[in-house]
């Protein structure tokens, strides 16, 4: 089972984009769950969101404690929760960020904020970064580009959304 | 057709396919999903259905009442505080021998305020006559949706049917869902007590001690009766669309010592603790109940209990481990985990495992153990 957990804040997609790569490899032909923790959140507040990948049926609904990888949409976040908590010596980190690193991880950066901008995905004056994210996510080998297109096609009719998922794939850089 | 859904959006999708001709409802977390759902496709002229937003949960289930006695199918949904607030109008539903179907997403009762999963919201409504099904996967949630309508509607039930799914953990996650065109599974409701303009009758009339109990006494004939019904519809359902569900899922419980008994997403999550536990040398099982009204019977002879509670009876014990004593003559090891959706891992539900001690009680997570 590869278990993502996906740190952003309120407001800013992490919780479609858990549903979203869900249904990506569930178009792959995985069984998937995407599963965000309800706290007392509110806009601009911590979230988290949890997503299994397998190819059985997935029995466990607990939150995920020692993840494969670990994406963060808000580098913010970094600097009130430990997003690294429980990350697998061979875990992979995906950041929002031209540039990131961190001693001893594989991390993979993409700026998520600035293509979403090129495309002038924007909602409510937020960056949207839950489309371009699953682009970013199926270069790293999470699920496939096709599946990616396919799940943002059905959840979203703005085809900018899949222009944003191909310029994130093309741009993360490890 | 096979795809992706919550929990709410698969009870959604079932109750559209029922084509109910009322929905009664009122908002609540984390349940309106369901009802903004049902809002849409009845706007959207996808269900032909008399959407009625009510003031309150109270005047969702009268609604209900008034338009189910009409003879016509009808659904709602609610959760926690809701379901607490129409109280006295679940009674009064099953009462008039009303088949309503209702979802009901599992959350706990404030104070503290908590929007999370727990079981004492619909445990407090299981002396009304309703009968109630706990699901624990986004198909299972769709697939007894379906099936509450067929079992409620049934000339030899006649009683409303709760649906319940575990608040966020369930209501809110995403798994794959494979829908089905159900066809006639579900026949037209024929109510025979239905208001006839022809010929008018009286309904909720004043009834003596010389009549009222034999009413009381029909609803538990009916009930009991459900239980072939339930059978019946389960094997149907699994003969047309290929799933199948009986009174409780057991898991590795053929060879088993102990048996974890528990409700909703916490069987799943109790399942993963089982294979964990025989890989320790523990022969376990898991046997997750699903229908708490009409209570099954369970054989439990000759092994270990673990009985998990997400509920409570202040002053009594775990609400399940009560009836797993007083009905199986079980003597359990009783946890009351999960309260206002306390995490509980796999890992935590071996260690009740490994730490039972028969006629205990665990409340998990509150020091010392008492």
């Amino acid at each position: 089972m590869y278990e993502i957990r996906i740190h952003s804040r309120g407001g800013q997609g992490g919780v479609t984009a858990a549903r979203l790569l869900a249904l990506a490899a569930f178009r792959d032909g995985k069984y998937a769950t995407a599963c965000p923790f309800y706290g007392a959140e509110r806009r601009g507040a911590p979230v988290v969101s949890f997503v299994r990948i397998d190819d059985h049926p997935i029995k466990v609904y607990s939150q995920i404690r020692s993840p494969d990888l670990i994406v963060v949409l808000d580098r913010s976040v970094m600097d009130v929760v430990d997003v690294f908590a429980g990350l697998k010596p061979d875990g992979k980190v995906l950041v929002n960020a031209k540039e990131f690193a961190v001693e001893g991880r594989k991390v993979y950066t993409v700026d998520l904020t600035g293509i979403a901008l090129a495309e002038n995905l924007v909602v409510a004056g937020s960056p949207i970064l839950n489309t371009p994210v699953i682009g970013a996510l199926a270069k790293m080998g999470v699920i496939t580009i096709d599946s990616a297109k396919k799940a943002i096609s059905e959840m979203f009719s703005d085809e900018r959304n899949v222009r944003a998922a191909a310029a994130a794939y093309k741009e993360v850089s490890a | 057709m096979l795809t992706i859904a919550t929990g709410n959006k698969a009870v959604a999708e079932a109750v559209r396919q029922a084509g109910p001709g009322v929905i009664a409802a009122y908002p609540i977390t984390p349940q309106t999903e369901i009802v903004e759902q049902m809002a849409s496709y009845v706007n959207d002229g996808v269900l032909k259905c008399e959407y009625i937003p009510v003031e309150s949960e109270h005047s969702a289930m009268a609604a209900c009442i008034g338009a189910s006695i009409t003879g016509v199918r009808t659904f709602t949904a609610t959760s926690s505080h809701g379901l607490l607030y129409m109280h006295e109008m679940v009674n009064w539903a099953a009462g008039a021998r009303l088949p309503v179907v209702m979802a009901n997403v599992n959350r706990a009762l404030g104070p503290g305020w908590n929007v999370w999963a727990e079981h004492t919201d619909a445990f407090q409504e299981r002396d009304t006559g309703w009968l109630q099904v706990y699901v624990s996967t986004v198909q299972e949630a769709y697939d007894a949706t379906l099936m509450a309508f067929r079992i409620a509607e049934h000339q030899d039930v006649l009683l409303p049917v709760m649906v319940n799914l575990d608040g966020f953990t369930l209501s809110h996650i995403m798994q794959s869902l494979e829908t089905v065109d159900p066809g006639d599974f579900i026949p037209p409701l024929r109510l025979p007590h239905a208001i006839d303009t022809a010929n008018p009758c009286g309904y909720g009339t004043l009834t003596g001690p010389d009549e009222y109990f034999k009413f009381r006494w029909d609803i538990e004939r009916s009930m009991r009766d459900s239980v072939r019904v339930i059978a019946e519809t389960q094997e149907e359902f699994s003969r047309r669309f290929g799933r199948k569900y009986g009174f409780t899922e057991d898991y590795r419980c053929e060879d088993a010592d102990v048996v974890v008994v528990s409700m909703g997403t916490l069987g799943k999550e109790a399942e993963v603790a089982v294979d964990a536990l025989r890989d320790d040398g523990v022969k376990a099982g898991s046997m997750r109940l699903r229908w708490l009204r009409p209570f099954p019977k369970l054989d439990l002879s000759g092994r270990e209990v673990v009985v998990i509670d997400r509920d409570y009876s202040f002053g009594s014990g775990g609400i399940l481990a009560d009836a797993l004593r007083a009905k199986c003559g079980a003597d359990p090891f009783s946890v009351i985990a999960g309260l206002g959706g306390q995490e509980v891992t796999y890992d935590d539900i071996a260690g009740f495992v490994k730490a039972r001690k028969p006629g205990k009680e665990l409340w998990f997570g509150v020091k010392p153990d008492v």
